[in-house]
């Protein structure tokens, strides 16, 4: 037990992140299939902010995170395992780049730019295309079922920790203190 | 060089009435002969503060202008509705329904202008009775005039309030999400009258 926590910014970024992707997925899983109706257009805007926000966010946590490093991972760990975390963890950043990119993306080449809360413009970096917006709807769609996966990896790898390894891998990283 | 100045503006003013006469023959043609693959009919709604651009696929424009005497001139647009391209496949099966433009029922909008008058150099307004869902309402809209390879291009836009219309009711009139603010834009291009 090397019993080194996260630091409070940390793990305020992490779960600020969990909430938006919970949230971002569970809409832009169901919105799709909504009839058109004001409240489809709402959820759609709102979306898109929260997209917007997750991207900001991101960046910031990148930024953040390669000036201080996270607490070392247990010494018992096999070498197999530290790449595997080490490289969820890269993909995971990596998506939480590229999702929101590829939506943004995806909205400009269908016509309908993206206003950050109405407020904000953001650039239309694409002109207007149906068949460039429909492929990039698919690969919008193709990285959050990614996404998902990696996430049901990394919610994984996180219990069989806690529970299994019973290090403090998860609790480190929760808001509250554990006790084991 | 103080010599020179008036020597100038004295060539300047000689040279008004020629370029006023080249004016005056190049202004004498009577534009009516409409170019409709040069021409286009867009409009500019606002979804949740959003600008999305639409346009008429197909639209009928009739109209004879002489910028010598813009008094003369007018102007009839008539639209085939279910031609509208309001900017997404969804959008286009929903505006044809009852809610919004009712096409089955009413398939053409027109505008029939009743009076054109200029405004001073190159911009005009014409104004006249716009038609939208058996609705009639008087409308204005400034415009440009101006000559460009022979042909008059003919480019103005105007506001319209989509409820005065009855375009999107029910839980369209909402306006904080489809704002009832549409911009029509026009950019019609004629040949001379043979």
């Amino acid at each position: 037990m090397s019993g080194q926590r996260y630091t409070r910014t940390a793990i305020a970024l992490h779960w600020l992140m969990a909430l938006l992707i919970l949230g971002l997925l569970g809409v832009g899983l169901t919105m799709t299939a909504l009839p058109l109706s004001p409240f489809k257009l709402q959820v759609y805007s709102w979306h898109k902010w929260a997209g917007v926000s997750a991207f900001l966010l991101v960046c910031l946590r990148l930024a953040w995170r390669l000036g201080h490093r996270p607490p070392a991972l247990p010494p018992g760990m096999p070498g197999w395992q530290r790449h595997a975390a080490h490289g969820l963890h890269h993909l995971l950043y990596l998506l939480m780049f590229a999702i929101p990119l590829t939506g943004w993306l995806m909205s400009s080449a269908k016509g309908f730019q993206t206003v950050w809360f109405g407020v904000l413009p953001l650039p239309d970096l694409l002109p207007r295309d149906e068949a460039l917006g429909d492929l990039l709807k698919r690969v919008h769609a193709g990285l959050n079922y990614g996404l998902i996966a990696l996430l049901a990896a990394h919610v994984g790898a996180a219990l069989k920790h806690h529970w299994i390894d019973r290090d403090d891998i998860l609790v480190r990283i929760l808001p509250w203190r554990g006790r084991r | 060089m103080t010599r020179f100045l008036p020597l100038d503006i004295r060539l300047a003013l000689a040279c008004l009435p020629l370029l006023a006469a080249g004016g005056a023959t190049a202004a004498g043609a009577t534009y009516g002969q409409v170019l409709p693959e040069r021409s286009t009919l867009t409009f500019v709604s606002k979804q949740m503060g959003v600008a999305v651009d639409g346009r008429f696929r197909q639209f009928a424009t009739t109209l004879t202008f002489d910028p010598a005497r813009p008094a003369q001139g007018s102007a009839r647009f008539e639209l085939d509705m279910a031609s509208i391209d309001a900017g997404s496949k969804d959008a286009n099966d929903e505006v044809v329904g009852k809610a919004w433009f009712d096409v089955r029922t009413h398939p053409r909008a027109t505008f029939v202008s009743s009076s054109v008058k200029a405004l001073g150099g190159d911009r005009y307004e014409v104004a006249g009775t716009l038609t939208i869902k058996g609705r009639a309402l008087p409308v204005t809209a400034p415009f440009t005039f101006r000559q460009e390879g022979g042909n008059a291009v003919f480019a103005g836009h105007f506001p319209l309030r989509r409820l005065d219309f009855g375009i999107g009711e029910g839980i369209w009139s909402d306006t904080s999400v489809v704002a009832n603010d549409v911009q029509i834009r026009f950019h019609i291009v004629a040949a001379p009258r043979k």
